[in-house]
Formats: structure tokens, C-alpha cells, sequence
């Protein structure tokens, strides 16, 4: 850190605190990407830790054999709002902050391509996480796992709103995620400044472009499944009814043929914020770089045709699930070759473990312990011992935990400085690391072996004596560990927020474009749009040797590093707009509506309306910054 | 906004990733419908209700909305304020008469002893033929909107990314019927 600072120059840009200037209504109307970031983060947050206290109670109720502190009712509302929770109100949120305030930053951009749908994706999450939370007020939660599945769904076996509440948050929040999917993948293809070709991307951008296209085509089979299974819940159709002829096996295929990719969704991001960190902290370009592009376009087509190895026990028969299977073991192989380009990357490399590159080194650790498992059970014969089992349940916290929310831990300490100009604490980060990364292998190595012991997932208790009882255990000593792990971060959020260091333009000497500008950014990102003739405009022999960007700069063009501290010419910014949160109440007292009340249906379509024509002939701009 | 590190204008990529995503929704649908084909426990049966002149006539009606769609464009192009006018409103209101076809449609199936709980036809058909009529639906509505900025003569040839657009989306919506209209009313 002090070599980047004794090479700041005179030009280095102040912080501009005023970026998250303003009250409550410049919050509820803001279309500026890094404070609608800041909103996703905080919401994620939020969603993470309810979800980690369902967790809890799960665990403490499976501490000892044959425990009644949870009646099996209310537990399975908790597992299914666990789940639930943490995929669509936790995981997408958090990783749809890091889209938010990076990419626009990573790309040389100004803001989003759309700034107010960018809101309006916001609003559509959080009314959609709140609904789903108001179902334990009115009938208990949903209860039928976070995979819904019929015929246990079907009105007749689940008479309780709790599953409606269910079908209409995921539809809410989904309009979002699908806007947010044209959104960010319309900003990275058209927005990228003057020289910022494909191959110059970093890889966060990358992936996350990869990832709006996943959500763009996985999430509209899951849309249609939920409005099937809505119909046949309120208006008696027979999607899913067998005695009608259906075929009960149709919604397995339309929830997991969004079900896999979604886990790309969920890790893809996390493997882009790794390809970041790593290089920057072991002061070394990432190795392979078109490989790992290539990779992760890889993993992503591959996971659309691996889907029913979340069904080999439905009996497909042995042609369908050899094929499934072997496809589903090719995914290792893209995975395995960005395992070893890390690897590489770090091979010969000034390493530096902060707390960011903990967590990124940890990811390549423990997210290789749940793809190795994840590899056991792509076999149909092992699956059909393994399926339903904890196995599972652990492999798949490995990859999550192990691999989505270590990357994101890593996004999180790497990124805040850029965020708000301060440095978290790397005491307190370590600390944190190392119960959470403990914390992870007491939960859930054991659940390897009460999963091969045959302990059922989704099941209140366990009888006593089947040698589960000391697995349990530690599975729950674990847990209580991980929620211990939180302390250290929260207090550091706490810390840094009342007195942390100032983090400076580049504390970590990275070298991608959101380090050119000051931390936290100025509203319009870029006093000019910088030109970049580079892939790591940063590391560029000239800026190395202390000489500057001189003439190494195309005419007309502004290298990165001399971002004047104020904007030589007017900036024409997005004016904020309530339009986007009109729309999204007016679809949010529709949702409600949908509950049971045509007249409440047709007044939120008619706020809806509202605001989509106050949207569409507001101007989006008019004032100058 | 400034030119785009493409030169396609965001709004129209938009609409085009956003025609990517809906032809997954569709495939959903119409798959479900396939499957589901013949697997009919009770009837009535689809080829006991199916009127295909009948559908045939309002197809033919929604792919001439196509047509006028494409003049209203080219009128915007050429600054013709009298053609845009016109053409929108032709575009809109032969998309009515195919919404009002619909109408008339289900309600003879109801009224045939089909209503939307029957059997699995009925699920499929009203879901799917529902789910392309409120698409059309809605592009009537925005092809409304632009008419009447064009009838206030808000809508001239610098518009023309707009009407444009609009008619990148009613188009596709006139390609997914005539997907639906062989899988449905000529296969069936």
C-alpha cells in the first residue's frame, strides 16, 4: 500500500462523500447504481442473516436424537423458507449488488444502461422477500421444501396459503430478476468505454454478463411452473394433476431446468470476484485469461443439460440418467481448469493475504472439497444411495458456502474500501475468516458421514443409536460457531463506519478501471471516460516505473490514473424517479390481491399502470452535475 | 446517452434480449402443450371444438397487423405524419380484432362444455393461447400510446428508435402465433 501511495499523483481524485448524500426520499427514488448496490447489499445482508437463524433452529432442533423443541410442522416451514430465503432473497440480492456497483465502474461507465428499471428491479425484490416473510402472519410459511414439489404442493395435500404466498413472491421478485438480466447484460455489451474490447473485460464482468444471460433463459420456465402451479392451486387446471392424466414428473423438469443453472448463477459471480482478487494480490495478471472466459462460458452451457441429475431417482430409466450423468461430470472439467489457472496465478506471485485473498484462497480450498462430492454424485448409482441423504446436504453447502459466499466475503473486503472510501479492519477480517471457514468444515464434514449413515434430509429428528448422535452434534457445535463468525464481521462494519482508515483511490494496487477513480466513487463515476488500450490498465509498465501515463496515450483519449477531480466538461446524469417504485407497489398490492381479491388485483394493476406512463414519458434527464 | 460501444441503441439490444428470454417462456408453454397432447381423460376433445377457418381468418388478420406495423415504420421514417397515424392505428385495431376472435373463441369452448378446469386441453390451450393474447393485449395498449402521440404530433422521424421497437415486439409476438397457430389449430 505504501508504494501506491508514494506513487498517487497530484491529480489522485478526492472522495466524494456526497455520492450517498440525502434522506430517506433521495434513497426511495435513487436510479444511481452504487447506491441501489449499497440497498441489494443491505437487503441481502438482512434476508442472510433470518435465513441463518432458520438455519440455527434447524440445527438445535437435530442437536440431540428424538428433540421436540420444533414441531415437524414448523419445521418444515423452516427448511423451506431456509432454502428458499437464502437462494432468491439472499444469494441473488448479494450478487446482484456486486453487479450493481461494479460493473458499471469495471467497464468505464457512468451508470447502468437502465437506471430506473435498475431501481425497479430493486423494489420488485424486496416487496417479493417481504411478502414471502408476511406468510408466517397469515397461515404459516410455505412448507413444501424450497423445490415445491408436486403433488405434495397441490392444493389437496397442502390446503394452507402458505404456498401461495410462495408461487406469488418468487413471480414478484422474478419480474426483477429477469429485468435485471436485460439490464446488466445490455450494460456490459453496449456500455464498455472507448477500448474496452470482449478480451480486455475483467473477469468479474464476464462472468456476470455470463450470469444475465442464465437468468434470461432460466428464469422463464421457472415463471411458467409457478403460474401452472398457481392455476391448478386457484383455478382448478390439471397441470399437475395425475388423475387427469398429468405428468407428475412436469414440474421436477420446468423447476430444475432453472434449478441447475441457478447454482451457475449463484457461483459463477463468486468465480469472477476470485479472478480478481487473486491477480491483485499476487501482483501477477491472471493466468489463462481466455481460458477462464472460455471456461466459464463452458460451465454455463453445460449447466442447461445437466438438470436431471437432481432426478436420477425418479427412474427415467438408465439411457436418460447415464447421459445426464456423464454430462453432468464434464462440468469438472471447465471447474477444475480455473482451480488450476488460480493456482498458476498465485505460482511466483508477491502474494499478500488480507482478508480478501483469504477468502478467495479458501474458495479454491473448499469449493474443490463440494465439486469433488458433486462429482460422486453425478453417478446415478452413487446418487441413488446419496440422493435425499445429508450427503448431499453437505456437498451442496460446500459449493454455497465453500464457493458463493466465500466469494462474495472475499467481493465484500475487497470492494468496501472502493464503496466507502474506508478500509475494514484486517484484524478483525481474519478473525472472521478463520470462524467461518472453521465454522464451515464442523457443520458440515460431518454431514458426509450421517448422510452415508442414511439420515434422511428434511426429516424433524433421528431415532437414537443408528450412530448419528455424535455427527449431529458436531454438525451443531458447527453451527452455533457459524453464527459466532458473524460477530466479527459485524463489528467490523460498525468500526469502520465510525472510524476507518481512508482507503484512498487504489489501496490494494489492483489494477482494473474502478481503481482510477476516487473511493467512493463521485456520482457520474468517470470526470471523463477513460480509454483503455490494456487489460490491466493499472499495472502499465509506464505507471510501474513512477513515470506516469506520458505519451502512452492515444490522441484525444485520457489514461485512467489522471482522473481530474472535477468534470472538465457538464455531465448529464439520470434524474432520480418514484416512477419505479409506484410500479413496483402497484404490482406488489396486485400480488397481494392475488391472495383472493379480484377488486384488489385490479387496483394494483391500475397503480402499475400509473406508474409504468409516469415511467415512460417522464425524461430521464434534466439536470447537469 | 452517447453512442453505444456497439452502435445498436440500448433500448432496441433490450428489446432483443428480452425476445431471447420470452422464447424460453413460450418454448415452456408450448412444450408443456405438447406433451400433455392426446393424454386427455375427459373430454370434450380438440378435435371435437377446434374451428381452424375460423382462427384462420383471424391469423390472417394478425399477420396483416405485421404488414402495418411495418408501414407505420416506414411512414415514421419518411416524416409522414397522416401514414404513421393511419398505420399505428391500423396495427393496433387489427390486433383488437384478433383479441376479440380470442374472445369469442373461449367463450364458445365454454360454452361447448370446456371451461378452463375441464381436462388437460383446456389447461394447456387457455394457458397458452391466454398467455399470447395477453401479450397482444399489452402490444395493443403500447401501440395505442404511440398513436396518441402521434395523433398530438409528438411522434415524428426522431421517434423512429421507438416505433421501431415497439414493432420488433409485435412482431414476435405475430411469429410466436403463427408457431402456435400450426401446433394448436394444423397438428392438432
Amino acid at each position: 500500500m505504501a508504494t501506491a501511495e508514494s506513487r498517487a499523483t497530484k491529480m489522485t481524485p478526492e472522495p466524494h462523500l456526497g455520492t450517498y448524500a440525502g434522506g430517506i426520499w433521495s434513497w426511495l427514488t435513487t436510479v444511481d447504481h452504487k447506491r441501489i448496490a449499497i440497498m441489494y447489499f443491505v437487503t441481502g445482508f438482512v434476508f442472510l442473516l433470518v435465513a441463518g437463524a432458520e438455519a440455527e433452529l434447524i440445527r438445535v432442533q437435530l442437536a440431540r436424537p428424538e428433540l421436540r423443541i420444533l414441531e415437524p410442522d414448523l419445521y418444515n416451514q423452516l427448511f423451506t423458507m431456509h432454502g428458499t430465503t437464502m437462494v432468491f432473497f439472499a444469494g441473488m440480492p448479494l450478487i446482484i449488488a456486486f453487479f450493481n456497483f461494479v460493473i458499471p465502474l469495471q467497464i468505464g461507465a457512468r451508470d447502468v444502461a437502465f437506471p430506473r428499471l435498475n431501481a425497479f428491479s430493486y423494489w420488485t425484490l424486496l416487496f417479493g422477500g417481504l411478502f414471502l416473510y408476511a406468510s408466517f402472519f397469515f397461515g404459516g410459511a410455505p412448507d413444501g421444501g424450497w423445490f415445491a414439489y408436486t403433488p405434495l404442493t397441490n392444493r389437496q395435500y397442502s390446503p394452507g396459503s402458505g404456498l401461495d404466498f410462495y408461487i406469488l413472491a418468487l413471480l414478484l421478485s422474478g419480474i426483477g430478476s429477469i429485468a435485471g438480466g436485460v439490464n446488466f447484460l445490455v450494460t456490459i455489451v453496449n456500455m464498455r468505454a472507448p477500448g474496452m474490447t470482449f478480451m480486455r473485460l475483467p473477469l468479474f464482468t464476464w462472468m456476470s454478463m455470463i450470469v444475465s444471460i442464465l437468468i434470461l433463459l432460466a428464469f422463464p420456465p421457472f415463471t411458467i411452473g409457478l403460474v401452472f402451479m398457481m392455476f391448478d392451486r386457484t383455478f382448478g387446471t390439471h397441470f399437475f394433476d395425475a388423475a387427469a392424466g398429468a405428468d407428475p414428473v412436469l414440474w421436477q423438469h420446468l423447476f430444475w431446468v432453472f434449478g441447475h443453472p441457478e447454482v451457475y448463477i449463484l457461483i459463477l459471480p463468486a468465480f469472477g470476484v476470485v479472478s480478481e482478487v487473486i491477480p491483485a494480490f499476487s501482483k501477477k495478471s491472471l493466468f489463462g485469461y481466455p481460458v477462464m472466459v472460455f471456461s466459464g462460458i463452458l460451465i454455463a452451457f453445460l449447466g442447461f443439460g445437466v438438470w436431471v441429475h437432481h432426478m436420477f431417482s425418479v427412474g427415467l430409466g438408465p439411457i436418460v440418467n447415464a447421459v445426464f450423468g456423464g454430462a453432468t461430470m464434464l462440468i469438472a472439467i471447465p471447474t477444475g481448469i480455473k482451480m488450476f489457472n488460480w493456482i498458476a496465478t498465485m505460482w511466483g506471485g508477491q502474494l499478500r493475504f488480507t482478508t480478501a485473498m483469504l477468502y478467495a484462497v479458501g474458495l479454491v480450498a473448499t469449493f474443490t472439497i463440494g465439486g469433488l462430492s458433486g462429482v460422486m454424485h453425478a453417478s446415478p448409482p452413487a446418487d441413488l444411495q446419496q440422493t435425499d441423504t445429508y450427503f448431499v446436504v453437505a456437498h451442496f453447502h460446500y459449493v454455497l458456502i465453500g464457493g458463493t459466499v466465500f466469494g462474495l466475503f472475499s467481493g465484500l473486503y475487497y470492494w468496501f474500501p472502493k464503496v466507502t472510501g474506508k478500509l475494514l479492519h484486517e484484524g478483525l477480517g481474519k478473525t472472521h475468516f478463520w470462524l467461518t471457514f472453521t465454522a464451515l468444515n464442523v457443520t458440515f464434514f460431518p454431514m458426509h458421514f450421517s448422510g452415508l449413515l442414511g439420515q434422511p434430509r428434511r426429516t424433524f429428528t433421528y431415532a437414537e443409536g443408528l450412530g448419528l448422535d455424535v455427527f449431529n452434534l458436531i454438525s451443531t457445535i458447527g453451527a452455533v460457531l457459524f453464527a459466532a463468525s458473524f460477530l466479527p464481521l459485524i463489528a467490523n462494519l460498525w468500526r469502520t463506519w465510525r472510524r476507518g482508515e481512508d482507503a484512498g483511490p487504489n489501496p490494494w494496487d489492483a489494477p482494473t478501471l474502478e481503481w482510477t477513480t476516487a473511493s467512493p466513487p463521485p456520482h457520474y463515476n468517470f470526470a471523463v471516460v477513460p480509454r483503455v488500450d490494456r487489460r490491466n490498465p493499472l499495472w502499465h509498465p509506464h505507471i510501474e516505473a513512477g513515470l506516469g501515463w506520458a505519451g502512452e496515450v492515444e490522441p484525444g483519449g485520457v489514461a485512467p490514473r489522471l482522473q481530474p477531480e472535477t468534470p472538465p466538461e457538464p455531465i448529464v446524469m439520470p434524474d432520480p424517479s418514484y416512477w419505479p417504485l409506484v410500479m413496483a407497489s402497484g404490482l406488489l398490492i396486485a400480488t397481494i390481491g392475488a391472495l383472493g381479491s379480484l377488486p384488489v388485483v385490479l387496483s394494483g394493476a391500475a397503480v402499475a399502470f400509473v406508474g409504468l406512463f409516469g415511467w415512460a414519458f417522464e425524461p430521464p434527464e434534466r439536470g447537469r452535475h | 446517452m452517447g453512442p453505444t460501444a456497439t452502435g445498436i441503441p440500448n433500448r432496441k439490444m433490450a428489446m432483443w434480449t428480452f425476445i431471447g428470454s420470452e422464447c424460453m417462456l413460450f418454448g415452456t408453454l408450448i412444450a408443456t402443450f405438447l406433451i400433455y397432447r392426446g393424454r386427455n381423460i375427459v373430454g370434450p376433445y380438440p378435435d371435437e371444438l377446434l374451428n381452424i377457418p375460423f382462427i384462420t381468418v383471424t391469423t390472417f388478420v394478425l399477420l396483416m397487423s405485421s404488414l402495418m406495423m411495418v408501414l407505420a415504420l416506414s411512414a415514421v421514417h419518411r416524416g409522414d405524419a397522416r401514414g404513421t397515424r393511419l398505420y399505428l392505428a391500423l396495427t393496433a385495431a387489427f390486433g383488437l380484432i384478433f383479441l376479440g376472435g380470442q374472445y369469442y373463441e373461449f367463450r364458445h369452448f365454454v360454452h361447448e362444455g370446456l371451461p378452463l378446469g375441464r381436462n388437460l386441453f383446456s389447461s394447456t390451450f387457455f394457458v397458452l393461447t391466454g398467455t399470447h393474447g395477453a401479450h397482444v393485449a399489452g402490444g395493443v395498449i403500447w401501440l395505442g400510446t404511440l398513436f396518441l402521440r402521434a395523433a398530438r404530433g409528438r411522434l415524428d422521424e426522431r421517434h423512429a428508435e421507438t416505433v421501431e421497437i415497439a414493432g420488433l415486439y409485435w412482431h414476435f409476438v405475430d411469429v410466436v402465433w403463427i408457431v402456435l397457430f400450426t401446433l394448436i389449430y394444423l397438428l392438432g
